[in-house]
């Protein structure tokens, strides 16, 4: 049901620039009574940026991994990866060994980085500014190892069909370990802060519940859909490039409390362990990855000729921090571009879940309870709220949400 | 359950469809050093068998996963593909499946999966407004992602004299693309 159906007078509210505060805009229309949420809308496509189109219409291939790098900055990695191993499928072009552990290596740096900035966030939603501070402190430490790496903190250009662009050397390796050993350090001082606080358990403990149930019913992906206890990961289930050598488990809560409730505190649990195991793989494949060439057609105009005479289809899928990412792509034999591309990202996914989660909470637990599933379009930018004794709609802006969020710890820590 | 082999898979939508069955194929690809095996189902069926092919797919999994539609324009017909994914929750044992259906571009409508499966929502709205593929008795059939502000009658994703092209700036200097043109 669509929110205002029940409502006598209900109105659109004009999608706007996007608030400075936020990366990327996406309405939600709640319909309250009292303080509880009874329905929830979402809006999304506010700007959506025709990727899929310049894929099929302007750019070739090669320029389209630039591109696929660009649909969602924090998966600068996994958007690119999906695509070139699609299109490698598509054109049946081969991949180098070492190439498929430097890929691994580079999508796991990603995960790190994603849930230490998503802990930030979770801690800032519900107002524990220092600990925001810490957990991005402490997520530098990725940040700089990725420039070490791959010359660049966000977009890193690494990925290429059929191979990588740039090799892991053994000079390299001594401060890859330093900073895998910093995380291993400090992942024990996470754990209490996150997970031992009184507080933190207060507004994150049966806060934005979706049961296993519903998590499979509604299709979610990634941590969201493990912190309910549905043991899918696409690293363990249908393992792609250098994970199917490695043995990667799905994380699911109940390996640390021994009970699946599928709230806030759940996904905190799970994407922290997955901070762990991202470091785990990490090294195995430093340990594992073979010697040998990184690229199997270095020579641009060759692959190009390559792409643009080849025809078929092809389907990846990655699991990115979010949880599961698809491309499908199709090449028609003289057709510069791809005939189609479709990308589903993980976000995607797990918004058709946002009206279960959201249903019979109060308005102060939207913003975490949000958060939790770490959507893409990672703020509410505004959020209509009617009333269902007024039958009067407002409009809440980010600040009013997060001032509320803020008190309500402020009470609960008395 | 019990587990089937990707050929029995598709030898039993054969049984299942009759005639609703068009064809089916198993893709394997070899990953990385152990060479383990990486696995496909395409599975073509009629418009007319379609929702069968979907009830189907519950018998090989409880909860199968529902992962997208993708959609092609082929000139005067239109092709979905349905992607699913079963026996997840194993290590290397998960299959992706996909059901095809090509639609004729005269009667582009398609029945609605979210009575099966909720969360294919909002696939089925994006297709219904990127590719103009009607859903039968959908439970929300607004637009998704593209604003209200573009008109009726146009979708992103055809080929045809439908695509957007109309609406496209074009920068001071340069020449507006034809429909078709490639390159």
């Amino acid at each position: 049901m669509a929110v205002g159906e029940t409502k006598k007078a209900t109105y659109t509210i004009p999608v706007g620039p996007i608030h400075p505060a936020l990366k990327e805009p996406i309405q939600l229309l709640l319909e309250i009574d009292g303080e509880k949420v009874v329905n929830t809308d979402v809006r999304a496509g506010q700007v959506h940026r025709s990727i899929e189109w310049l894929g099929m219409n302007r750019n070739n291939p090669v320029q389209t991994i630039y591109l696929a790098e660009r649909i969602c900055g924090i998966c600068n990695i996994c958007h690119p990866f999906c695509l070139v191993m699609a299109v490698e499928q598509a054109a049946n072009i081969p991949v180098p060994d070492r190439a498929e552990y430097i890929r691994v290596i580079a999508a796991e740096m990603e995960r790190i980085h994603s849930h230490m900035l998503w802990a930030g966030v979770a801690a800032h939603e519900i107002g524990f500014d220092t600990v925001f501070y810490l957990t991005w402190r402490a997520r530098e430490e990725i940040m700089d190892l990725i420039e070490y790496v791959f010359g660049n903190r966000v977009t890193k250009a690494a990925l290429q069909f059929g191979g990588v662009r740039r090799d892991i050397t053994a000079e390299q390796l001594p401060r890859i370990r330093q900073s895998l050993d910093y995380y291993r350090g400090i992942f024990e001082h996470l754990r209490r802060i996150f997970l031992e606080d009184k507080t933190v358990e207060a507004r994150t403990r049966n806060v934005g519940v979706l049961s296993t149930e519903d998590a499979l019913r509604l299709v979610t992906v990634g941590p969201s859909t493990r912190a309910s206890g549905v043991h899918k990961d696409v690293r363990q289930d249908q393992p792609y490039s250098a994970y199917a050598d490695l043995d990667v488990k799905a994380i699911t809560p109940d390996i640390v409390t021994g009970m699946v409730v599928g709230d806030v505190y759940d996904r905190i649990i799970v994407r922290l362990l997955e901070v762990k195991q991202s470091v785990e793989i990490i090294e195995e494949c430093i340990a594992k990855m073979p010697e040998g060439p990184i690229m199997s057609e270095p020579k641009m105009p060759r692959l190009l000729r390559l792409l643009t005479a080849a025809e078929g289809e092809g389907v990846a899928r990655v699991e990115a921090p979010r949880g599961e990412d698809i491309h499908y792509v199709r090449l028609e034999e003289g057709q510069e571009t791809m005939s189609t591309w479709k990308v589903r990202a993980p976000t995607y996914a797990n918004l058709m879940a946002v009206p279960t989660i959201l249903k019979g909470m109060q308005i102060a637990d939207v913003p975490i309870a949000f958060a939790s599933l770490d959507p893409c379009m990672s703020c509410t930018n505004r959020i209509a709220v009617t009333d269902r004794a007024t039958g009067r709609t407002s409009v809440l802006d980010y600040e009013e949400l997060h001032r509320l969020s803020v008190e309500k710890t402020k009470k609960l820590q008395g | 359950m019990e587990r089937l082999t990707p050929q029995a898979i598709i030898d039993s939508f054969r049984k299942e469809l009759g005639k609703g069955f068009i064809s089916g194929s198993v893709y394997e690809r070899e990953v990385a050093v152990k060479k383990n095996k990486f696995r496909r189902l395409w599975v073509e069926v009629k418009r007319s068998a379609f929702r069968d092919a979907v009830k189907h797919i519950f018998r090989l999994q409880e909860y199968p996963h529902f992962v997208i539609i993708s959609s092609s324009d082929l000139g005067s017909e239109v092709e979905l593909i349905y992607h699913f994914t079963i026996y997840y929750g194993h290590h290397l044992e998960e299959l992706s499946l996909g059901i095809r259906i090509k639609l004729p571009k005269s009667d582009l409508t398609v029945p609605t999966i979210t009575d099966l499966i909720p969360g294919a929502i909002f696939m089925e709205r994006e297709t219904q407004e990127m590719m103009g593929v009607k859903v039968m008795d959908i439970p929300d059939g607004r637009r998704l992602f593209i604003s209200e502000d573009v008109p009726e009658g146009i979708y992103p994703w055809r080929k045809d004299e439908t695509g957007p092209q109309k609406l496209l700036r074009v920068l001071p200097g340069r020449q507006p693309k034809k429909a078709g043109d490639e390159g």
